[in-house]
């Protein structure tokens, strides 16, 4: 190959590199068969304690679910998972419409008119739709009202600050405020009142922006139908591994006025000249390889893969599907919290208050009881103390399909050992 | 060929999936909720059995074109194929499934890695630490602005310009634009590189920062790196690398060297996690030690082999991003840098390069090459003569290689090349697969003297030819207006025809 290029060795072809930035060789061991490689790294995930499914009662937003194997024998097709982003519409038909599906699937969860190809997280979900309030609204202030995930309310700081938006923790909407945020169930698994945060927001000339858990919209009223404006949640329960905080895949919806102020990409639906259907990247002019720096955001990559997934996962459950797997969880909450709430000492933190499949308890020397959970394999609530000073001793224990009736008794029993 | 979608196959008669029942006494929500915060009626979704779900999926995938697959010569995106053993170690229980909030002592292999990467990418591309939290490369970029202004924010700085080369990728634009910058943009010289005398006159007190690749987009390798880091050094201002091109040097040189201040890289590019179709990928951020003290929270620490999550890092921009990254696709890249070693991935750089500059010999008579080479692990060429001797443009050549069981490269970029098609071969093909692209290449040309409307027509043997993205977007304009109800970018059940009342 070298003769055809018409040169001797490999150094003419890197004759523009100065001679003073030249190495001799990276400082990193030799490589390893593949025998090896697995060994070394099947070695580091030997280090770490993986709890069953079924013992662990931890979420914080990353929740152990039932994933069909449909789902991984989809998203291990490597004409998925190899394909690249895509732009060349003709020859990536098969992304495109999984992406117009999860488009779909996301609209009618949320109830709203259109939803993007996805984002990276729910964290930066919120903040991208933050964004979203600041440019239609023209205010540069957004509220965080009540117990929305403290790691989302970092990343919307951060990304507040590059724009020049103040982020206030709870507070009434006033005429400077962008958008009132809130999560729903919240951070600790209860309920808020979505609808008066919606009308307060609105009264205040503001956007309600609903941050969402994706199945408890198969039993929760939708943000579309108490008239939230954007819906954005992270959609790790709908068929992914927990992965040690991801890869997962972030979401947003939102009504027909703001669709140009979506941030990501976004398929719709086209045709050729022989008029059949097929599915392109659409709106791209607000995109930044078009727009540069006068583009709504910098999102490139999405979480398409994961997107994938999370509509077989949908399609797989249907709508009785879903909802089959919320009501299960929802029991078993319920049953769970009435037995902890008995036990000596221990409280429900908000007894007035709803919850779905996650909640807030007190419990009497909670990092204690944490550990002698771990050292009898169950993976405990999360002390949600560490994010707020004012939930001493207060842990969320949280309930799905997979821990069956059998994982609660011995939760329980090993509680009053 | 194309294939319904899935809510066009739903059959209400498809009973639910058989899945666990509660098994145990408590209320249904109905029971306890109040009645306005419940949903009225089911979502949307659609119902189909798990056969007709694998067979949807399965026709779908048969409509992609994947690098595991084909040839994928996407200039700037690094396509080189994933190695399936990447696949197998992420999937291993011990990663796949650990909850982000255990607890440090029950997560020590993980956090191992996550150091073990760390310590590769810094030794890779010469910098003191690495943030592993970025999703994705524009993510990094963002994150890398973040620092920089916090950085000059600590020392009393409000610098409040990015440079950014007319030749850049646009997320640096919309990056530094994000970060509350203001965009400058510097112009390349007649040889492809950065032009001294444009970069020293847009240079100020203002300047925060010059973003740059290198090699640049052309696939050149700027010369003058090392007067260029000078003089933005010189002003007070930051030299940011965007790591899209790192596959073109590991072994071979360091941005850290060249005098870089902050790097982004792309896992999903240079160490081969996979696409996905667009995602999830990596973006980690590697600084010089300057801005350690402003890394994302929380880092990495190993202190006699024991490894902790530091949260309590005052000067630190925060999180940008929930947990701590991407996890699965940092196991990946491990991988890949694990069975390479420093000898692979030297020699992978290399082959690039050679790749590169093979093809593009190819391709010299039948394409215009605007700038001389040799490149590195790209080039750009023009279809600009033949636009204006025939008609055909960069995008006609891309549909046209479709058909000739090829993706295309990237045309019209970068931006300062007419008619741009940048085509980035990588190391992991084969000679054979050069040259077979080549005669794929020197066909279409011949054929644009001959036949130019036959390639208007082409790509005939995809799932569906071409689309009128015109039209698209004219009738998303309508729905965006309320002109019309399709909503054009999601599907929509028809509304339900109400039978006319018996008499």
């Amino acid at each position: 190959m070298l003769e055809a290029i018409g040169v001797s060795s490999m150094s003419d072809l890197l004759v523009d590199i100065p001679q003073s930035l030249r190495l001799g060789s990276l400082q990193l061991p030799d490589g390893l068969s593949e025998f090896e490689t697995m060994a070394e790294v099947s070695a580091l995930a030997d280090r770490n304690r993986v709890f069953p499914d079924r013992l662990t009662f931890r979420g914080g937003g990353v929740y152990r679910r039932f994933i069909p194997a449909a789902v991984a024998a989809v998203t291990s097709k490597p004409e998925f998972y190899t394909a690249y982003t895509p732009y060349q519409a003709e020859a990536s038909q098969g992304t495109l419409q999984a992406i117009f599906e999860f488009q779909t699937l996301i609209a009618e969860l949320t109830a709203l008119d259109v939803a993007n190809a996805s984002l990276y997280d729910g964290a930066t979900a919120v903040a991208e739709a933050a964004m979203m309030a600041f440019v239609q609204t023209g205010r540069n202030e957004v509220i965080v009202s009540g117990y929305v995930h403290p790691e989302y309310v970092q990343v919307l700081r951060v990304f507040g600050e590059g724009r020049g938006i103040k982020v206030r923790k709870g507070g009434q909407p006033n005429k400077k405020t962008a958008a009132v945020i809130f999560q729903q169930p919240d951070f600790l698994g209860l309920l808020v009142d979505a609808r008066a945060l919606t009308a307060e927001a609105h009264d205040a000339g503001a956007l309600a922006i609903a941050c969402v858990d994706p199945i408890s919209l198969a039993v929760l009223a939708p943000p579309g139908e108490y008239g939230a404006d954007i819906a954005v949640g992270e959609g790790q329960q709908l068929g992914l591994p927990p992965s040690f905080g991801g890869p997962h895949v972030g979401f947003i919806a939102c009504q027909r006025e703001l669709v140009r102020k979506l941030p990501g990409r976004l398929v719709g639906t086209a045709h050729d000249a022989a008029g059949r259907r097929g599915f392109v990247l659409a709106l791209a002019a607000r995109e930044q390889h078009i727009r540069r720096e006068k583009a709504t955001s910098n999102i490139c990559t999405n979480h398409s893969l994961c997107a994938l997934a999370a509509a077989v996962y949908l399609t797989y459950m249907g709508p009785y599907g879903l909802r089959h797997v919320a009501e299960v969880s929802f029991k078993r909450a319920h049953a769970l919290a009435h037995r902890l709430a008995a036990l000596p000492g221990w409280e429900m933190a908000f007894p007035e208050r709803q919850f779905l499949n996650e909640f807030p308890i007190r419990v009497p020397r909670a990092p204690a009881v944490l550990r002698k959970l771990g050292r009898r394999g169950i993976l405990g609530g999360l002390d949600v103390n560490r994010w707020f000073r004012e939930l001493k001793g207060v842990v969320t224990f949280t309930c799905t399909e997979v821990n069956d009736a059998r994982a609660l008794d011995e939760l329980l029993a090993a509680l009053e050992s | 060929m194309t294939e319904p979608l899935s809510f066009e196959l739903s059959r209400p008669a498809v009973d639910p999936p058989r899945l666990p029942d509660a098994e145990v006494d408590g209320p249904a929500p109905s029971d306890v909720l109040p009645h306005d915060a419940l949903r009225a009626k089911p979502p949307g979704l659609p119902r189909l059995s798990e056969p007709e779900i694998m067979r949807h999926y399965s026709r779908m995938a048969s409509l992609n074109y994947s690098i595991s697959e084909n040839f994928y010569p996407l200039g700037s995106c690094t396509m080189k194929y994933n190695p399936v053993v990447n696949e197998a170690a992420a999937a291993l229980p011990g990663f796949a499934d650990l909850h982000p909030y255990q607890d440090e002592e029950t997560v020590q292999g993980a956090l191992e890695l996550m150091w073990r990467l760390e310590r590769a990418l810094c030794a890779i591309v010469g910098v003191d630490r690495v943030t592993l939290q970025p999703a994705a490369g524009a993510h990094g970029e963002w994150t890398a602005l973040r620092m920089i202004r916090a950085y000059q924010h600590s020392k009393g700085e409000a610098r409040s310009e990015v440079l950014v080369p007319d030749s850049a990728h646009g997320t640096n634009p919309a990056s530094a634009a994000l970060s509350g910058f203001q965009v400058l943009e510097v112009r390349s010289g007649g040889d492809g590189r950065i032009s001294l005398a444009d970069l020293e006159s847009k240079l100020s007190p203002r300047t925060s920062a010059l973003m740059l690749t290198n090699p640049n987009t052309l696939g050149l390798f700027e010369r003058e790196i090392l007067d260029i880091a000078e003089l933005v050094h010189s002003t007070g201002a930051m030299l940011y690398y965007d790591g899209a091109n790192l596959n073109a040097f590991m072994g071979i040189c360091r941005p850290g060297d060249m005098g870089f201040d902050a790097v982004h890289m792309n896992l999903h590019k240079t160490f081969t996690t996979p696409h996905g179709g667009g995602g999830p990928g990596a973006g980690p951020v590697g600084v010089k030690a300057e801005l350690v003290p402003f890394l994302p929270s929380p880092m990495v620490e190993r202190t006699n082999g024991h490894l902790t999550l530091d949260h309590k890092r005052p000067q630190s921009i925060g999180r940008v991003r929930s947990f701590y990254g991407n996890f699965g696709m940092l196991v990946r890249a491990y991988t890949y840098i694990l069975s390479m070693g420093g000898d692979g991935l030297s020699q992978a750089s290399q082959d690039a390069v050679l790749s590169a500059n093979y093809l593009r010999k190819q391709l010299e008579d039948d394409l215009e090459m605007p700038h001389d080479g040799p490149c590195m692990h790209e080039f750009v060429a023009s279809a600009h003569g033949l636009t204006v001797h025939n008609g055909i443009r960069a995008l006609d050549i891309a549909k046209a290689l479709l058909d000739r069981n090829f993706y295309a490269p990237t045309v019209y970029f970068p931006l300062v090349v007419p008619e741009a098609i940048m085509v980035e071969p990588t190391e992991t093909e084969s000679k054979a697969t050069l040259d077979s692209f080549a005669t794929a290449v020197k066909d279409i040309v011949a054929e644009a003297a001959t036949n130019p409307q036959g390639l208007h027509d082409q790509p005939k043997h995809t799932p569906v030819g071409r689309l009128d993205e015109v039209a698209a977007a004219r009738r998303i304009n309508a729905y965006l207006q309320g002109l019309s109800e399709d909503p054009v970018l999601r599907w929509k059940a028809l509304p339900e025809t109400v039978p006319e009342p018996a008499c």
